[in-house]
Formats: structure tokens, sequence, C-alpha cells
């Protein structure tokens, strides 16, 4: 168990949560076409106005349909981009202000304790490097293992995610889909991060091969105790995975609450049709009785109000005029619907 | 309805390549009734989709149908010329693939390649044509058809794309429709709207659907009988509910503990090892490096497919002495 030694990690366990989230927003402009005249023509709402807290050692996932702006939130708690506005702390650390003051080495220091993994193992590993390069190299960026113990440590990154010592001279294109997924978190965990964001890692794997990742997450999360952002539009998956969940509207949480709750009882008209539309793997089980109309709306233009009213069965008047706010509904569980109010 | 509308008899698609000949589809037999709701399920490179592809005689190259069968209401399609084919293609088989974007064709709008589909086959004047064509867009609900057919299919949603397809394959009432993994690039609640426009669709048109999917959930919610594959072979053929209930080749069995269900947490337990190269795929049974069954008959002798009960099939070895379970158990 204790193979994997974490340097580093010794901090005092608070109760802070690991990352906090508050009011976080990124719109794109739309510019016209030209070069002189270009004018902004539009905002793209990518994230609007979200809050949430991870903590520590928790998965939390982060669930709904394309363009709702689940992968825009990794990217801006990892300041791939700039937010428009609002605040990512990281162990009580505001990463934006840090970003942007602090001098190279902090960076890298920071960047050190959050990794990310992709949805697509084939497109995140440079096909001419072997596998011990691949993991390596984050080595030589930061420069936190001396070069005699590189190969020791490669060594045991592999054991970490199930892959042998002999793997490491082969290159990627050698390996399956899994396989390769297993070297990207091997890479990511490289590092010694203490939050990993998983980006729809199983989504383009096969069906027996999802449950080995799904499963190898879980037991590095004991093993090293790692803190999790699991994103996916696969709910079957986050339920297996995540502790908490929240579940993203057009850029908006529009439900938050523990895993089982949420998918139990779901209050959120929205999260309770996305739940029924997954058809379940017994035929035994009840069909799916909600099916929703429609499609996700343009973020360019989203709809007044609260931004789900339009494909809502039960929308009243109300739901038109007024964003309904993020409150907590019970215990534990936030939602964001004028219908319990 | 017990009329069988497909009969599929030792089907070998063989794929020549330069690293070798790859066995995508490696003696594949099963038959489909009229009227039926079939589910194809099985990881890539099981050969489902090329056992549609083989059956409708579009095997790209470097594949060729080797051996086998395929009838048709009787008849045999490896028999048939390419131009009676061309007639079955479309009025008597249709087919709609897991991405709507590349089959359909980006520089015609909707209207044109739809219409050419129906005037191609039915002999029929533009203007007939074009009013067949908004009623069958309005039947897969596609909302504002009239003006809508106009545009062209990059500005179109995945599953309004995913509509015109099926309108397409279903222009000229097919008797038979292959939906191959139709809904695996949609968003969940437009998935669920495909499926039940499916269902409907094949019962007012009383087609028999194949439905070929890796996805468990759809098998459970959108057929009545099941046939999975693995590595180019069958495994087991058995009614839905029979084959959740109790699966009896451990193939399924470990693919159904595999997946997550959403209805409740359980625990996934892995299936060992990778899908095998096909080029050169394992002795025997081709599922036993991956088996907790296996005994040393596994790896030597192919299993043949046999009914041990009423209307379920199985290729293995062992399955009298294993007791597998079923998804209720877990």
């Amino acid at each position: 168990m204790a193979k994997h030694q974490l340097k580093g990690r010794k901090k005092p366990l608070t109760s802070r949560d690991l990352i906090e989230v508050k009011d976080l927003v990124k719109y794109f402009p739309i510019y016209s076409r030209g070069v002189l005249l270009k004018k902004q023509v539009g905002i793209v709402h990518a994230v609007d106005n979200i809050d949430f807290n991870i903590k520590r050692k928790e998965t939390f996932g982060l669930v709904g349909e394309s363009g709702c702006g689940k992968t825009t939130t990794a990217r801006l708690i990892l300041n791939l981009i700039d937010p428009t506005s609002g605040e990512v702390f990281f162990d009580g650390e505001n990463i934006f202000e840090k970003f942007q003051s602090a001098n190279k080495e902090e960076k890298l220091k920071l960047r050190r304790k959050m990794q990310l993994i992709f949805q697509n193992p084939y497109g995140s590993l440079d096909p001419r490097m072997t596998v011990f390069d691949i993991i390596s190299e984050p080595f030589i960026i930061h420069k936190h293992i001396p070069k005699s113990q590189w190969k020791e440590k490669v060594y045991e990154l592999l054991e970490l995610v199930g892959l042998e010592e002999y793997h490491a001279e082969r290159y990627p294109h050698e390996f399956s889909g899994g396989q390769r997924q297993r070297i990207c978190i091997a890479r990511a965990l490289a590092v010694e991060p203490e939050f990993l964001i998983a980006d729809e890692p199983v989504s383009s794997l096969d069906v027996s091969i999802r449950a080995q990742i799904l499963n190898l997450l879980g037991e590095l999360q004991e093993r090293v105790g790692l803190t999790y952002l699991y994103i996916s539009h696969d709910l079957s998956s986050v339920r297996q995975i995540s502790h908490r969940v929240a579940v993203m509207y057009l850029g908006e949480i529009v439900e938050l609450a523990d895993t089982d709750e949420l998918f139990k009882e779901p209050l959120h008209p929205y999260t309770t049709a996305l739940v029924q539309a997954v058809p379940i793997p017994d035929p035994k089980a009840k069909s799916m009785k909600i099916i929703l109309p429609g499609e996700v709306p343009s973020p360019i233009n989203p709809p007044s109000g609260c931004r789900f009213h339009p494909r809502c069965p039960q929308a009243k008047p109300i739901c038109r005029e007024k964003k309904p706010e993020l409150l907590l509904a019970k215990p534990k569980h936030t939602v964001a619907c004028h219908l319990d109010s | 309805m017990t009329e069988t509308t497909l009969n599929i008899e030792g089907l070998k698609t063989y794929f020549f390549t330069e690293a070798g000949i790859v066995k995508a589809v490696d003696g594949i037999s099963f038959n489909l009734k009229k009227g039926e709701s079939l589910g194809l399920v099985g990881e890539s490179g099981s050969g489902k989709t090329v056992t549609a592809l083989s059956v409708l005689r579009i095997v790209p190259k470097p594949g060729r149908i080797i051996d086998g069968k395929v009838e048709f209401n009787g008849d045999d399609l490896f028999k048939k010329t390419e131009k009676e084919m061309r007639r079955i293609r479309g009025s008597e088989i249709a087919i709609i693939f897991q991405d709507p974007s590349s089959s359909l064709n980006p520089v015609y709008n909707v209207e044109t390649q739809l219409r050419d589909v129906i005037i191609a086959h039915q002999n029929i004047p533009k203007k007939e044509a074009r009013k067949k064509l908004i009623e069958l867009l309005e039947t897969v609900e596609l909302p504002d058809a009239e003006t809508r057919m106009r545009e062209y299919p990059h500005q179109f949603s995945g599953g309004m794309k995913q509509r015109v397809a099926i309108a397409r394959a279903l222009a000229l009432e097919p008797t038979l429709l292959f939906a191959d993994e139709p809904t695996t690039n949609l968003d969940v609640t437009i998935q669920a709207q495909v499926l039940d426009l499916l269902n409907d669709l094949k019962k007012r048109f009383g087609m028999s659907l194949v439905m070929i999917t890796h996805d468990m959930g759809i098998i459970a919610k959108m057929t009545t009988r099941v046939v999975v594959l693995y590595a180019g072979r069958v495994c087991e053929i058995a009614k839905t509910y029979d084959l959740f209930e109790r699966p009896r080749h451990p193939y399924t069995e470990a693919l159904l503990a595999a997946v997550p269900r959403l209805d409740r947490r359980k625990t996934l337990r892995v299936i060992p090892g990778n899908i095998p190269n096909l080029i050169e795929p394992p002795t025997g049974c081709r599922f036993h490096p991956r088996c907790n069954y296996a005994t040393q008959t596994c790896k030597e002798d192919i299993p043949v497919l046999e009914e041990i009960e009423p209307e379920h099939f199985v290729a293995c070895h062992e399955w009298r002495n294993i007791s597998l379970k079923g998804e209720r158990s877990h």
C-alpha cells in the first residue's frame, strides 16, 4: 500500500476544502468577420456564475450534456484560460491571483498540485516518445526527482497504474486504449499531485475496459489520497465513482447533492429527465416516463429566467421571468428551481 | 409472426491487410424473425458492424466475404447480381450509422439528397417526391420540416441529423432496418428521443430491427432477443430477458458485471486483459485467455453453438459445469 510515498503531503489536514469555486464566470466573445471593423456581435455564456467546493479525498462529479460548460469549468480551475470574473481557491490560495503575480517557480509548484487527464488517450500521448520518456518528462520540467531515481520512479508509477516494467520501453501505438489511459494517469501522477481532473476519462473506451479504469481511479484515490473532479456526460459512470455530483445545464449548476440522494430523489426537473433518459441494463427495470422535448438551446442567447424553462415539463410563468437561485432544499442538497419554493 | 426474415449461416468476412488477414467475422450464424427487434451486442472489434455490412454486401476493401450464406425472405443474397442488390439496399434492407454527419452529403441540402433517393428507386415525378419527403420528415418529427429541408446537414444538430438519416433510411419503406450504434454520438436526452422514435417507427412500419450497440442499457430497453458477439464469433443467443436473468456464457456474465447502472451502485467486476487481435486470434474459444472458467479444452477446441434450452444458444465447453450470475443477483 505505502509503496508510493508522496513528499510534501504531510501538511496538517484542515477542514478547509481543497477546491473552492466562487461566482465563476467565463464568457467567450464572438466577433464579426473583418479585420478593421471587427466588432463584438455576441457572447457565449459558457460558464455563468457557478459555485462549488470539493473536499479533500473526495470525488466530485460534474455531469451535463455537451456544451453545458463542464470542460470550460475544468480549464478555468486549472487556469488554462482566464476567467471573465470569479475566483478559484486551491487549498485556500486564490489561484488566479497566484498565477498572475507569482514567479515562474511558484507557478510550477502550483501546477504540480493539479493535473488533468483527457478523454482521448490517443491524442494526448506523443507517438514518438517511449512510455519512459512520456512519464519522465514531468521530472525534467519540475525537477523534483533527481535523475538517478527516474527509472525507479517510472517503474513505481507503472506498477501503480497496473502496467509492467517492460512497458516502459514501448511506444504509445503498441498499447490498447485502456492501457494508454493508464499511461496518461501515470504521467499525471508523476508530479505527485493532490488534485486530478478527469475529463471524460472512459468515454472512448470499451465497456469491459471502462470498469478497469473506473476501478483504478477508485483504488488510486485510496492509495495516494487524491481528490478528483470527475467530468462526464455518462451518468452511470458518474454515479459509480462520485461522492457528490453537480448537474450543469447551459453554463449553470442546477442541482448539487450527494450521489445517492441525487440519483434517487432528484429535485430539479432537468435532473429527473436526465436520470430517466438513461436506459438501465436490465429489461425488468422501469422504463423512462419523461422524454424531454427539444434540444439544449444555444449558449449565445440563453433563455430568460430559468434557462431550462423552454424544455421543462412543469414550467410556470415565473420560470420565464425570474432566474432561480441555487438554494438549499434539504440538508446537503441544493437546487435552482422555482417549483419547490 | 414466426416467419424468418433474415437467416445468416456461417458468415465469414475477412480483411486482407498488409499486416495479415483480419478475421473480423469468423463463422457467425443467427436468424431474425419478422417484426422482431434483435440486439447485436459486443465490444469494438467483435464484428457487429461488419456483419451488417456483409448482409448488405457493402464490405469496404480490403475486406471480402469468404464464406457463408445470407438468406433474406428465403432468397440467397450472395447469389444476387449487383443490380439486384442495389434494388434491395434501401427498399428492402436499410441501415443507419453511428455518425450522421459523415453519412449525409455535406454539399447537398437535405431536400435534394433525400428526394433523389425516392426518385431513383420509385420513379415518381419530382413534385410528388417532394410531398412524400415532407410527410416523411414529419414522421421522424423534424420540426418545421418544409423550411428546414432546404438547409444543409451542417446546419442541423446531431440529433436532427440522425433524424434526417433515419428519414432517408425509411424513405423506401424497408422491411428490415440495421441501426448501427445510432445514438452513441448523442446526448442522453436526445438519445432517449431517438430511441423512442425508432420504437414508434418500427411499430408503424412493421419493420424488423437489428440494433447494433455496445450499450447493455439500450439492449435491455429496445430488443426482445440478443446475439452476443466476441472477437468475430457468436457467444450466446437468447431472449433479452433470459440473457440478463440467466447468462450462460462467461463473457456475457462478465459484460453484465462490468457495466455500471444508474439506479443503484454496484461493485464493478473487471474483465481482465484486452480485446484480442484478430489477425492471430486465440486458439479454441476466443474468450479463453480472459475467462475465469477456462480449461485445457477451451484452449484447444472451438466451442460450437448449441441450443441448451428452447431459444437459448451458447457456445461454451463448460456451460454444464459452471453457474453464472445474472444482472439481478448482484
